[in-house]
């Protein structure tokens, strides 16, 4: 029994760290998309970041600035898939599809000419990564049954950025249901003639929700590259970035379901890996393979099952034309 | 041009210094490309008055407005607001004027509630629940001044058409409006819906607000304004003081010659029913229901039209019939064909039978914007084995027979290879009925066939149609123009709430009749004795 | 009315503007390549040397333009119905799944003129039942194809990894792949083909499937713009309501053009498969479904276009195999980038160049009064 919690309490908390960039992801996703432009480059963004985060972590020997780095240049994908597709009304699938593709091509290129290690960058001294933080009291409890032990373990004692993702979710909240740029938002993804025709720029609103998008998936990539693990390789990402965004859709694009749908993943990812090497009965051992296709087999189960009837904001995808 | 005598029209009684027009045009000028949308616009509009803009689709007074609005700049001209000139660069600068537009199509956000949508763009500040709570009073206040009752709470995809037109209007007072445009306001409403919208422009009139009306409609012009100008060919070609003047004139001057309002059309020759329509009900995904037990028959030879406001389930009905949607329950036969819920029929299939099918929206079913016009002339036909060989599509026959679609029913350019999005409505709408006609349907369906279209183009559908019926073709017809139906119908339905609430011959029905009945103000007894001379054979 | 541009010469539309893009994504290529500190002259000058610098090169070239063109056809023949096919990748290793097993269960007694149709039907059959499942997700269900058939790109490398480790390989082979499947389960290269006439070539990996990708072409051309279904395909991509009006049914156009895409993309194996490998392995689509997406942006989705577009990026790839020699910092990854670039101008950033051309063509027209008539 004992044994048995302690599997649960080690799940459940690296269920958490593995849904931290889901998280980032999905709220990012929902700034974009609210605002009625898809953004599918969601991973390239991550991947791009995790690359700026790791090298500049390893040239500055600070996890805060590569953060700043790893924002930094998601933000400039972002202003670039805005461009495309707000100022040059472009295909925004299209568009979204080009990042990725350009960086998963550029982290290598930019990475193996500047390290010589194949892309990869080199591995980052404690200062330049963000390490696991005890909350206040949770050593001193660490032995109290059950509560002591869900507080050390789960609550606490994980790095900043995870925090910071759980925090993201009732701030998105906030800002879309409460805020004015939040009013805005949603009726740009609904009717942005609507906002158009009050005498509110169109534009420059999905601008900042696209870069508003970036702050978050620049997190996310920085995280991924140097709090979870210690430097860039090539394609780390492995399309976290569309399980975000699949994430988002099954949670309506709306923040806490979102956030619940990321935890599914992370809690399935988490079991997966526990499952490696454990023969289930009747079926013999569970091949590594299958492990590894679970989370990209539940996304699509996910898209298959249950969003017949979730509809996106609705000016999604349409580039907005000045119609007369 | 304006003459000396026009321009007496203007000048208010009571003499003296005028005060400053509330807008003044001088010399608008734009162009699109090759278009030239407005040429040396001028016009001036008395503060706390009704005046109208005049002119038939393609005139430029969309572009007007848009200019107005600041939509667009004009190339050159000069735009003054109470004698001083201004700069309307956006929206926001010409709401800032206290210029406020009611859209022709609203532009609501659905998901959002009244209050929501009115507040949109002044919250009153960055968090949203103190602004709410002072927004909710003026739009209080705003209610009672003018009499526009809406709950500011209810959701607007939950709000019927008319109530959807009082939340712009609230929009632009809420904004402190002094200059009201409407652009065609009242397409969507009902003749009792249109009399609520005249009282209301009345109040804003007489509390100083001045109110701009756009629209085609003659006798709006007649009933709520005090002068008009009217538009053609982008230029203005009078100014009226409404009680100057009639709708005749006012028609001659829109057309630049005499415009017959009355159609030439025989006595009709009817043969045995075609469409029968036996308790034809629609659910729709949501299960709203739609149409509501229709019944009715169309005989060869006779237009039957179906007036009402959009929205009662005509346009259902409509694509129940061409195949588009099956029906829920009850049935109907076409030809012979019976169509129920169990056997239901496509598109493709009512074209074999002999169906023809003209949309209401020309550019989302009509026609395919990206194709050129030699394909979009055969946009449901493309099965047919005239216009293929050893099963491929042989591009010199689909060619010859477009030109030929051309010749016969005079769309303009006569070039098969341009692109139907650059065609103008009226040519595009041609194309279509040329498509459906020249296959010699017996039965046509055909839905709002003069939207958007200029008015030689309206004669000219208006003329295909009454030779369709001599040959012997069973029409129906959906429009909200009440004056097409009553030209063109030899019996005309109403639809309110998706029931069929009147049937009655075109020579007994009359605009306040046809207003009752789409008020649905009869009743039901009323309605329940209409519904059964609907099923008996009409007239 | 909505703003009107500057109406300007068909031409353009289908030669200067797809060419402004081209340039400007090589352009930006350039940039790069000078960022990372070498000379962009030099690795255009060493990649066109080594492509099309003697036969061995250009045979090389055409090898890889043939997949491009395959997965080229998949993507665009997807476009025009309104999809975004991003799944070449997968239908493409899965396609080449099927037709080795065809050949491992038939190559060493059947003859060449039953195992070619055989591996062909398998090849088709297969990308397409890869394809099946997220077309019949969108038509049915509503789930964005782009990221279904992504995930199915990702399935399908595990479902690969797992058969070959497991079940397909070679008894006593190191390394995941399948034994030789049988000398007449060979499609001929076309340097043998030249040699039988007297023509001697130096050989490489160019074989008969180019024949096929040719024919493809023209097989597409013919079906989209000739035929009714082609119609039918085009009006469901540029209006699904005008479609239904048409008596058109989307649900059966996106199965069917995501059938025929899968299938096409499934080529491919019958070129690296049946036509050099001659065994099933592992990763033998190298990224040729991506590139494919690329090249029928680059080529406006039309089969012409994406015969010229297959040929530039098998310079590339053959190319960049070369430049790799010379120049080790530039890796295939820069191949990759060139893509991203490429699709990001071609598809979104397609219409950038056009206030440029507008501009240059009132100025030629106002120096040159046109004379019209009515």
């Amino acid at each position: 029994m004992e044994d048995g919690f302690a599997i649960v309490v080690l799940t459940l908390s690296a269920t958490l760290r593995v849904a931290t960039p889901l998280i980032l992801g999905a709220m990012a996703g929902l700034f974009s998309e609210r605002s009625g432009i898809i953004d599918i480059s969601l991973e390239g963004k991550m991947l791009a970041s995790a690359f700026a985060a790791a090298t500049v972590a390893a040239l500055s020997d600070s996890a805060w600035i590569a953060l700043g780095a790893g924002i930094l240049i998601a933000g400039a994908f972002a202003l670039v898939h805005g461009y495309a597709c707000i100022t040059q009304k472009g295909n925004q699938v299209v568009s979204g599809i080009a990042l990725n593709i350009l960086a998963s091509g550029l982290t290598i290129v930019l990475g193996n000419a500047w390290f010589h290690r194949g892309g990869q960058t080199p591995n980052l001294p404690a200062g330049g990564r963000f390490m696991a933080i005890d909350l206040p009291g949770a050593v001193a409890l660490r032995d109290v049954p059950v509560v002591g032990r869900l507080y050390h373990q789960l609550i606490s004692g994980h790095n900043l950025i995870v925090y910071a993702a759980l925090l993201a979710v009732p701030l998105t909240h906030w800002m879309v249901n409460n805020t004015r740029f939040g009013l805005r938002l949603r009726a740009v993804g609904e009717n942005p003639q609507a906002v158009d025709t009050a005498g509110i720029s169109v534009a420059w609103l999905r601008f900042r929700a696209v870069l508003l998008g970036g702050l978050l998936t620049g997190t996310a990539g920085t995280y991924l590259a140097i709090a979870q693990n210690a430097g860039f390789s090539r394609d780390m990402t492995a399309g976290q970035g569309y399980i975000a965004l699949t994430a988002l859709i099954f949670g309506k694009w709306r923040p806490y379901p979102a956030l619940g749908a990321c935890l599914m993943f992370g809690l399935l990812d988490a079991i997966a890996i526990r499952l490696q090497g454990v023969r289930v009965a009747g079926i013999g051992e569970v091949p590594v393979q299958l492990i590894q296709a679970l989370p990209y087999l539940l996304t699509v189960i996910l898209l298959a099952g249950f969003i017949g009837k979730a509809v996106a904001p609705k000016a999604a995808g349409v580039p907005y034309v000045k119609e007369r | 041009m304006l003459t000396e005598a026009n321009r007496r029209g203007a000048v208010p009684a009571g003499g003296g210094t005028p005060p400053p027009s509330a807008i003044e045009l001088r010399h608008i000028e734009k162009r699109f490309g090759a278009v030239h949308a407005n040429r040396d616009v001028s016009l001036s509009v008395s503060p706390g008055s009704i005046t109208g803009i005049v002119g038939e689709n393609g005139a430029g007074k969309s572009t007007l407005m848009s200019i107005l609005f600041g939509f667009y700049q004009a190339d050159s001209g000069e735009i003054l607001i109470d004698g001083k000139p201004v700069n309307i660069g956006s929206s926001g600068a010409a709401i800032a004027l206290g210029i406020g537009m009611v859209h022709q199509h609203f532009v609501l956000v659905d998901t959002f509630t009244v209050l929501e949508n009115i507040m949109l763009g002044a919250e009153g500040g960055p968090l949203l629940r103190r602004g709410a709570a002072a927004a909710r009073q003026e739009v209080a206040r705003l209610e009672r001044e003018y009499g526009l009752g809406v709950d500011p709470e209810a959701l607007i995809s939950a709000l019927p058409v008319g109530a959807l037109q009082r939340v712009e209007i609230l929009k632009a007072l809420y904004r402190r409006a002094k200059i009201l445009i409407l652009d065609e306001p009242t397409g969507v409403l009902t003749p009792q819906e249109t009399d609520q919208l005249f009282r209301i422009l009345s109040a804003l009139r007489s509390r100083g607000t001045t109110v701009i009306l756009i629209t085609h409609k003659l006798r709006e012009i007649m009933a709520a304004t005090d002068a008009v100008y009217v538009m053609r060919a982008g230029a203005i070609v009078a100014h009226r003081r409404t009680a100057d003047t009639d709708p005749a004139e006012l028609a001659e001057l829109m057309v630049g010659r005499k415009v017959r309002l009355t159609l030439d059309k025989a006595a009709g020759r009817y043969g045995a029913a075609a469409l029968v329509a036996e308790s034809l009900s629609l659910r729709d995904e949501r299960g709203v229901t739609r149409v509501d037990n229709a019944s009715f028959q169309i005989r060869t030879g006779e237009i039957v039209a179906i007036a009402g406001v959009s929205g009662n389930g005509q346009s259902e009905l409509l694509e129940m019939l061409a195949g588009i949607r099956p029906p829920t329950s009850g049935r109907f036969t076409a030809n012979h064909r019976e169509v129920t819920a169990e056997t239901p029929c496509n598109p493709a299939e009512m074209r074999v039978i002999g169906v023809a099918h003209i949309p209401e929206d020309r550019h989302r079913l009509g026609l395919v914007s990206a194709f050129v016009a030699s394909e979009s002339a055969i946009l449901g036909y493309q099965r047919d084995t005239a216009y293929t060989r050893y099963l491929l599509l042989i591009k010199q026959i689909l060619m010859r027979h477009c030109a030929m679609l051309m010749e016969r029913f005079d769309v303009r350019p006569r070039a098969p290879m341009l692109r139907s999005a650059n065609f103008s409505g009226g040519n595009q709408q041609k194309l279509i009925i040329a498509r459906e006609l020249a296959r010699e349907p017996k039965i046509l369906l055909i839905g709002q066939p003069t939207r958007g279209v200029d008015i030689g183009a309206i004669e000219f559908i208006h003329r295909q149609l009454i030779l369709r019926r001599e040959a012997g073709c069973a029409i129906l017809l959906v429009s909200v123009e009440l004056d097409e139906v009553m030209a063109l119908a030899d019996r005309i339905l109403v639809m309110c709430g998706g029931r069929i609430v009147g049937d009655l011959p075109a020579d007994e029905a009359d605009e306040r009749k046809l207003g009752l009945l789409m008020a649905n103000a009869q009743g039901r007894e009323a309605s329940e004795t209409t519904a059964v001379t609907a099923i008996g054979p009409g007239s | 009315m909505t703003g009107a541009q500057t109406p300007l010469p068909c031409w353009v539309d289908i030669v200067l503007i797809p060419l402004a893009n081209v340039t400007l994504a090589f352009l930006v290529a350039g940039l790069i390549v000078l960022a990372i500190g070498e000379n962009p002259l030099l690795a255009i000058r060493v990649m066109i040397a080594g492509a099309l610098g003697d036969s061995e090169g250009v045979g090389y070239t055409l090898y890889y333009a043939t997949n491009f063109i395959f997965t080229g056809l998949a993507v665009a023949l997807a476009f025009h119905a309104g999809l975004f096919n991003i799944g070449g990748e997968g239908q493409a290793y899965i396609g080449g799944l099927g037709i080795g097993l065809v050949l491992l269960a038939g190559g060493r007694y059947l003859s060449f003129s039953v195992l070619l149709p055989l591996a062909v039907l398998a090849g088709a059959g297969f990308g397409a039942a890869w394809a099946l499942v997220p077309a019949y997700l969108q038509a049915y269900r509503g789930s964005h194809i782009v990221i279904t058939t992504i995930m199915f790109n990702f399935l399908a490398a595990a479902l690969m990894v797992y058969l070959m480790v497991n079940v397909l390989i070679a008894p006593g082979s190191m390394s995941p792949e399948s034994r030789e499947f049988g000398p007449a389960a060979h499609l001929p290269f076309i340097h043998d083909v030249l040699a039988s006439i007297g023509i001697k070539l130096t050989g490489t990996p160019l074989n008969l499937s180019l024949v096929l990708a040719i024919a493809l072409c023209v097989f597409v051309w013919l079906l989209l713009w000739h035929t009714p279904l082609g119609f039918e395909l085009r009006t469901v991509g540029h209006s699904e309501t005008a479609a239904v009006y048409a008596g058109v049914r989307p649900r059966r156009i996106i199965i069917i053009a995501m059938c025929l895409s899968g299938a096409m993309a499934g080529f491919v194996g019958l070129n690296e498969i049946m036509g050099v490998h001659h065994r099933l392995l592992l990763n033998f689509t190298a990224g040729y479904g991506f590139t494919g997406i690329a090249v029928a942006l680059m080529g406006r989705n039309h089969p012409f276009g994406i015969i010229l577009a297959s040929i530039l990026f098998g310079i590339l790839s053959q190319g960049g195999t070369e430049l790799a020699f010379t120049i080790p910092t530039l890796t295939r990854d820069m191949i990759v980038v060139i893509q991203g670039l490429v699709i990001l101008f071609s598809g979104a950033l397609s219409q950038l160049s056009r206030p440029w051309f507008e501009w240059l063509f009132s100025l030629l027209q106002r120096q040159a009064p046109a004379v019209r008539g009515a």
